[in-house]
């Protein structure tokens, strides 16, 4: 190993002008990313699916199927009406939670102890572009969530429950990576912010909430009934939850409920988008740098 | 075991490491980790910052491979400014961290090989240079395992070879032997001893003296993040001044004892009181025992251990910071 050979002589300077070195790194770190998901897929196509199979299992197979009320309590019609309802909450649910796995629990292994993170740090890119790289990778994951978890909360429904979609393709495909990125732009503020050993607990004080509370079951339109003194108070606090603009816009995508107005819905998320990507990048400096 | 010519004849050469007034603030519990440190170091040696723990060696490594974002001063890394444009330097150094920071998610030669498509080798050179690299390092028969399952010998030769895979221009290595046992850490300073006779320059950090005394061309000895002394190894121990050690162990007031010791021994340069120990330089190596031990009993103290030794780095730390240098 001593031999110097000519391809191991060390650099006197740097050989890629700064740009080309980006580009490069950038591509690899997602090329890096991709090649643990191919090796974890059964992993994440179970955890992407077991949740909303759930879901959709409990109510719109069990609960018709045992009488229980649901959907204003009309019969097979307000189950059908339900199922649009949830099946467009359960998309935006799925996306929402790989968006979060995908990048906050792995961040929160490679800041541990050993700071794994180090050698993607320490590749030849600005550090702001290896934080988003990992949203990237986890939005990427969360449009295959989506591609996984349709056909599943399309599918599976109790005889009878009729799925009523109706698909408005501009605004589906435009939801889809917006959200992805929002999400796991989420899971990038998490994944810094929470230490690593109290990442546990992000599920049930964060992740928890945000799922009953982000329009997934209901459409945020109906919450206008519940008041206290003439104030929809509950309509106004779910409008914290980014959850519920996504659950809101899936619903503008896929059925003809009603619905948040879409110049609210699209501004939000790019906010929220904005929002997140700049407190997660600078989570992340604080991270691995000092 | 081994053999440096610790020579100046590296002063002339170019220079890969510069720093000027480099210096650390932690805001964070107002620390100030390195205080206006200026050191050079030179293309094709072996230098070593060796100092206690806390010393700010690893702040320093930090600094110059733009992972600690100094507070003042100036650092230039092959040439590039590492403030000033940190993704640059980032092509020219190769880094190995002190804990096993090797990714989990990847096996061995995964981990050769994704780190060369980051420094933008293609498919095929990154996987050529893995294959490669794992033969150099002794790692082939474990390229497919799971980077937790190898040994922690092991883990840091695939963490050298993962720095040197980009060819950088300066290895940093942040104490590498410790944590080792010994084989492994002599198999690590054969590796650097071969990689040091190929011409690559190599900055490490150590709190081993004999590691900084038989790896390094030219050290720093560096406490509280301040730079104490900087020189080869011979010219270290060399200006301590003396020839021999004494350290003497004996009941008593040793306050007085180094008094004594230092008035009475003939060719006496310099006395200490260390913790439980009074040491003593002297000039001059013929006698001096029986001389240390008829003074120390004339002045009815009562020696109960007794040593002489050549001047270690350890001798050099001593005379420098007034204490001992412990592992």
């Amino acid at each position: 190993m001593a031999t110097a050979s000519p391809s191991s002589v060390p650099l006197t300077r740097p050989i890629r002008s700064p740009g080309a070195a980006t580009r490069i790194a950038f591509g690899a770190l997602l090329l890096r990313d991709l090649t643990v998901l191919r090796k974890n897929l059964g992993i994440f196509v179970a955890r992407t699916i077991i949740q909303p199979f759930l879901l959709v299992f409990v109510f719109l197979f069990v609960f018709p199927k045992i009488g229980q009320g649901i959907g204003g309590g009309s019969g097979l019609a307000g189950e059908s009406a339900f199922a649009a309802v949830l099946v467009s909450g359960v998309v935006g649910l799925s996306i929402m939670f790989q968006g979060i796995q995908a990048v906050a629990l792995p961040l929160a292994n490679e800041f541990g102890y050993t700071k794994e993170i180090e050698d993607r740090v320490l590749a030849p890119l600005p550090v702001a572009l290896v934080a988003v790289g990992k949203v990237l990778a986890g939005a990427i994951q969360g449009l295959i969530a989506a591609a996984i978890v349709f056909p599943i909360a399309y599918a599976i429904h109790a005889k009878g429950v009729e799925v009523q979609l109706s698909v408005h393709w501009p605004l589906l495909i435009t939801l889809i990576p917006l959200t992805s990125i929002m999400t796991s732009s989420l899971g990038l503020v998490l994944g810094t912010r929470i230490q690593p050993r109290n990442i546990g607990m992000m599920f049930g004080f964060i992740v928890l909430p945000i799922t009953f509370l982000g329009g997934t079951y209901y459409p945020w339109t109906t919450l206008a009934a519940i008041k206290v003194g003439g104030f929809p108070w509950l309509q106004a606090l779910v409008c914290v939850n980014p959850l519920i603009y996504v659950t809101e816009g899936f619903r503008a995508a896929l059925t003809t409920e009603a619905h948040m107005p879409l110049y609210v819905i699209y501004p939000v998320l790019v906010g929220f988008c904005a929002l997140f990507l700049w407190l997660g990048v600078r989570g992340f400096y604080r991270r691995v740098l000092s | 075991m081994f053999t440096h010519t610790h020579g100046s004849e590296s002063n002339t050469a170019d220079e890969v490491i510069r720093c000027e007034k480099l210096t650390k603030r932690y805001t964070d519990g107002n620390i100030l980790a390195v205080n206006q440190l200026d050191l050079s170091v030179y293309h094709g040696e072996i230098f070593g910052l060796l100092g206690p723990n806390g010393a700010g060696k690893t702040t320093t490594v930090g600094m110059l491979t733009t992972l600690v974002i100094p507070t003042g001063g100036k650092a230039v890394v092959a040439g590039v400014d590492v403030v000033a444009q940190p993704a640059l330097v980032k092509q020219m150094i190769g880094v190995v961290a002190q804990t096993n920071n090797l990714d989990r998610a990847l096996n061995v030669w995964e981990n050769l090989y994704y780190h060369g498509r980051f420094f933008g080798m293609s498919a095929r050179e990154a996987r050529a240079a893995a294959d490669e690299s794992l033969v150099r390092f002794r790692l082939a028969e474990r390229a497919k395992a799971d980077v937790m399952a190898i040994s922690g010998g092991m883990a840091k030769r695939l963490m050298v070879a993962r720095a040197l895979l980009h060819h950088p221009s300066v290895l940093f290595l942040d104490e590498p032997t410790a944590g080792l046992d010994p084989q492994a850490r002599i198999a690590l300073w054969e590796i650097l001893d071969k990689l040091h006779a190929g011409g690559q320059t190599i900055l490490l950090t150590t709190h081993y003296m004999e590691e900084a005394d038989s790896l390094c061309d030219r050290l720093a000895i560096m406490d509280h993040g301040h730079l104490l002394a900087m020189d080869t190894p011979k010219n270290l121990k060399e200006s301590v001044g003396a020839d021999s050690i004494v350290t003497v162990s004996a009941t008593g007031d040793l306050d007085a004892l180094a008094r004594l010791l230092q008035e009475r021994v003939e060719g006496a340069t310099k006395s200490r009181r260390l913790d439980s120990t009074v040491q003593l330089h002297v000039k001059g190596t013929t006698g001096v025992l029986p001389k240390v031990v008829t003074a120390a009993e004339q002045g009815g103290y009562s020696i109960t251990d007794l040593s002489i030794a050549e001047p270690t780095l350890e001798t050099v730390f001593i005379s420098l910071t007034g204490k001992e240098l412990r592992e």
